[in-house]
C-alpha cells in the first residue's frame, strides 16, 4: 500500500503502539532545568546522551559576552550555568556561550549534520518543526516530556493526521519561502494545522534551497501544526554532504533517505492546493502570524470582518498596533528592524539582506540589528565581508542567539516601538512589553530599514 | 501527578480567541529553573494593565485555540498554580494540550455555543469518568483519548510506566532502528 512518507517514518520508529522512538533530542537551557531535575529527584539516568545535544540560545546576549560566568543579568546567567553542570553531570554534549558552535538550537542542528533525512526530532522548543525541511519527523514539547525522552529516548504519541499543502507554479521574483509561509497561515488561519503532520510540496516548494525549506517548516507551528515536513531530494543531500555529523558512508545514507518521500497514489487527511505564482511579499498587521496581507494592501477594517470573534480580536489588534484600518502598509514606519531569528538568520538569509543593501544606509529614523543564527553563521558571514557591508550601511552587527525573537536577553524593543522583523511571532508584547512586531522576510526587513517604511521589494530599485 | 475525577465550582471567563503562551506567562518568568512559583505571574502584563481581572476559581473558560505558541510548559504550571484545575475552549493548540495532561491539568474541548452557556451559568462540574460537563440547565459530553483519560484518572506518572515497557526499548534499540541518526558525543 502506498505510505506518506510521515508514515514510513513513523512505522519505523514504533517500539511499540503510541511508543515512539527518538533518534535526537535538542536541548536549550529555558525548558529543559526542571527535566534534569526530575530525573535528579527520581534517581533515573539520561539514558543516551550519544542521542542529546545541548546549547545555549534563548537567555545568551549577543554584545559578545563570552562565556556564562559574564551574563550580567543573574537569572539568565543561572539558567545558562544550570545547563553547563547539567549537561556536564549527565554526559550530554554541550555547545554553551563561547563555543565555536553555539547558536540557535534550530540552526546549529541542521549545520553540525545532526538532523538527517527520515529522524525522529524533538525539543522542547515549538519551532523544531524546522527540521522537517530534511524529510525528518520532528516536533516540539513541553517539559515533561523532555525528562520523558531523557528517562526512555521514547515519547508516548497518539498518531496525527496528515496535510498536504501543494504549491502549483513557482514564486514570482522578489517572493520568498517566508512570504510563502506566511501567505498560507493568512489563508489556513492559526489553527488551520492544528492535529496535522504537515507536508508542503509542489514545484514552488521542489525550488526551494535547504535554508529557505527551513523557514517554511519552521513556522509550520504558527498555522497550529505539529510539524511540517518536505521530501528530501539533491537540494537536501548536496547541502548535507561534509558536515560533520551525517553518516560516514554518506552514499549509502542517500541511498536510504531516497526511499523517504511520499509514494504516489498515498492519501492525506486533508490535501490544500495554493497557487505560488499569486503569492506576494507579505507583512503581518496584527498580534498573531494569521494577521497578514500583502504588502501592497491597506490595513484590514474589522467592521468588514464576518465573524463577531474576528471583528472583537481585530479591533483590539488594531489598538495594540497602533493602527488605523485603511492604513496603506506601505507606509507603516517602523523604528526598529531585527534581521534574526530560527526563522531567518542563516547564512543564505544574512546574504540576501545583505545583497540588498547595495549601498545604502540605514534611514536615521531606524535602529537596525542583524543576528546570525550561530556562532558558525557568524563566522562565515564575516569571512564573507558581510558583516562590513552591514556595518557600514547602519545596522548593528551582534553576536548568535535568539536575540529579539522573544525578549529573554537584553535585546528588546521598549513599549510602543514598532519592529520590522524577520522573526515568527507578533505576539503582544512578544519582543518587549508594549513592542509592536510586523513579521516580513529579511529582503523586506532590509528595504523597510533603508527607506524607513515598508516598500514593495518588487519595485524597489 | 495529582488524580482527576470531578472538577466543579465557579467558572472565570476569559472571552479571548488565540491566547498564546506568551501571555499566560510571559517570557522574564522563564528564566526560573524551578516547577513552581508562577501563579503569581498569570498573565502578568494583561493583569498589570487592568486589561483583564481573574479569580482563581476551578475552571476556566476562554476563546479558540487557546495556548497557542511557544511550548512552554511554563504556561501550564502557571494556570494550575494560580488555582485553576480545567481550563474549557472550543479548541487548543497540540503541545498545550498534550503538556496540561502531563500536569493534570485537564483541557476540555467543547463548542462556542456550549462554551458561552457554561459562561452564562456561571458554574459548571466536569466529570471526567463519565466525559460531561454539566451546569444549571445543561449538559454537553467532550472527547478524550481513552490512554490520557486513564492517566488522568489513576494520576498515573508517564515515565514510570514507559520504564515498564523497558525491555522492547532495548529490544528496539539492538534492531535496525537504534542505529538511525548521529552520535552526538562523538563530534
Amino acid at each position: 500500500m502506498p505510505k506518506t512518507m510521515f508514515e514510513k517514518i513513523w512505522e519505523a520508529h514504533e517500539v511499540r503502539e503510541n511508543l515512539l522512538y527518538i533518534d535526537l533530542h535538542l536541548v536549550h537551557e529555558v525548558t529543559s532545568p526542571q527535566a534534569f531535575e526530575g530525573l535528579r529527584m527520581t534517581g533515573r539516568k539520561l539514558r543516551r546522551p550519544d542521542k542529546t545535544v545541548a546549547t545555549a540560545d534563548h537567555n545568551v546576549p549577543t554584545d559578545g559576552t563570552p562565556a556564562a560566568a559574564m551574563i550580567k543579568d543573574a537569572l539568565s546567567r543561572k539558567q545558562v550555568e544550570t545547563l553547563e553542570q547539567n549537561a556536564a553531570d549527565f554526559g550530554v554534549p554541550v555547545y554553551s556561550l563561547g563555543s565555536e558552535t553555539q547558536g540557535i538550537v534550530h540552526v546549529i542542528g541542521p549545520e553540525l549534520g545532526l538532523t538527517q533525512p527520515g529522524m525522529t526530532i524533538v525539543c522542547g522548543d515549538s519551532h523544531t518543526s524546522t527540521h522537517g525541511a530534511f524529510g525528518a519527523l520532528a516536533f516540539g514539547i513541553g517539559t515533561s516530556e523532555v525528562e520523558h525522552v531523557m528517562a526512555t529516548q521514547t515519547l508516548v504519541q497518539n498518531k496525527p493526521k496528515t496535510m498536504r499543502i501543494n504549491y502549483h507554479g513557482k514564486l514570482g521574483e522578489g517572493v520568498t519561502s517566508k512570504d510563502l509561509i506566511l501567505a498560507t497561515i493568512g489563508k489556513l488561519s492559526t489553527s488551520g494545522m492544528t492535529g496535522y503532520v504537515v507536508e508542503y510540496a509542489g514545484e514552488a516548494i521542489e525550488n526551494l534551497t535547504m535554508e529557505q525549506r527551513m523557514t517554511v517548516c519552521n513556522m509550520t507551528i504558527e498555522g497550529g501544526g505539529k510539524a511540517g515536513m518536505i521530501a528530501p531530494d539533491e537540494t537536501t543531500f548536496e547541502y548535507m554532504r561534509g558536515k560533520p555529523g551525517v553518516p560516514e558512508d554518506f552514499e549509502a545514507a542517500v541511498g536510504r533517505w531516497k526511499k523517504l518521500p511520499t509514494d504516489e497514489g498515498a492519501t492525506f487527511d486533508s490535501e490544500i492546493n495554493i497557487d505560488a505564482t499569486r503569492i506576494s511579499p507579505m507583512v503581518t498587521w496584527g498580534t498573531t502570524p494569521g494577521m497578514v496581507i500583502q504588502v501592497t494592501d491597506t490595513v484590514p477594517d474589522p467592521e468588514k470582518m464576518d465573524s463577531p470573534a474576528d471583528k472583537e480580536a481585530a479591533e483590539r489588534a488594531l489598538q495594540y498596533m497602533g493602527l488605523e484600518a485603511g492604513t496603506p502598509m506601505e507606509e507603516i514606519r517602523p523604528e526598529r528592524v531585527f534581521i534574526g531569528s530560527c526563522t531567518n538568520s542563516r547564512i543564505s538569509d544574512l546574504r540576501e539582506a545583505a545583497g540588498a543593501i547595495k549601498g545604502r544606509k540605514v534611514a536615521d529614523s531606524v535602529r537596525a540589528m542583524v543576528v546570525p543564527g550561530s556562532a558558525l553563521v557568524k563566522a562565515q558571514a564575516e569571512d564573507e565581508g558581510l558583516d562590513e557591508i552591514f556595518r557600514e550601511a547602519g545596522f548593528e552587527w551582534r553576536g548568535a542567539g535568539c536575540s529579539m525573537c522573544l525578549g529573554m536577553n537584553p535585546d528588546i524593543l521598549i513599549e510602543g516601538e514598532r519592529c520590522a522583523s524577520t522573526s515568527n511571532r507578533n505576539f503582544e508584547g512578544r519582543q518587549g512589553k508594549g513592542g509592536r512586531t510586523h513579521l516580513v522576510s529579511p529582503t523586506m526587513a532590509t528595504a523597510a530599514a533603508i527607506e524607513g517604511h515598508f516598500v514593495d521589494i518588487r519595485n524597489w530599485s | 501527578m495529582e488524580s482527576i475525577s470531578t472538577i466543579e465550582g465557579e467558572v472565570a471567563v476569559l472571552d479571548r480567541s488565540d491566547v498564546d503562551t506568551d501571555q499566560i506567562i510571559p517570557k522574564q518568568f522563564l528564566k526560573r529553573v524551578e516547577r513552581t512559583g508562577y501563579g503569581e505571574f498569570l498573565f502578568y502584563d494583561w493583569v498589570r494593565d487592568g486589561e483583564i481581572e481573574l479569580e482563581p476559581h476551578p475552571i476556566l473558560v476562554s476563546g479558540r485555540n487557546f495556548g497557542s505558541g511557544s511550548s512552554r510548559e511554563h504556561a501550564v504550571w502557571a494556570l494550575h498554580q494560580f488555582g485553576f484545575q480545567a481550563v474549557i475552549a472550543p479548541s487548543f493548540s497540540d503541545i498545550f494540550y498534550s503538556n496540561s495532561t502531563k500536569n493534570g491539568f485537564l483541557p476540555v474541548v467543547l463548542d462556542d455555543e456550549d462554551c458561552q452557556k457554561i459562561v452564562e451559568a456561571g458554574q459548571a462540574k466536569i466529570d471526567l469518568e463519565s466525559q460531561t460537563v454539566s451546569w444549571d440547565g445543561g449538559e454537553a459530553s467532550f472527547e478524550i483519548d481513552s490512554e490520557i483519560k486513564r492517566r488522568l484518572l489513576g494520576g498515573l506518572d508517564d515515565i514510570a510506566l514507559t520504564l515498564q515497557s523497558e525491555d522492547e526499548i532495548e529490544a528496539f534499540e539492538a534492531g535496525p532502528g537504534g542505529t538511525y541518526g548521529p552520535v552526538t558525543t562523538s563530534l
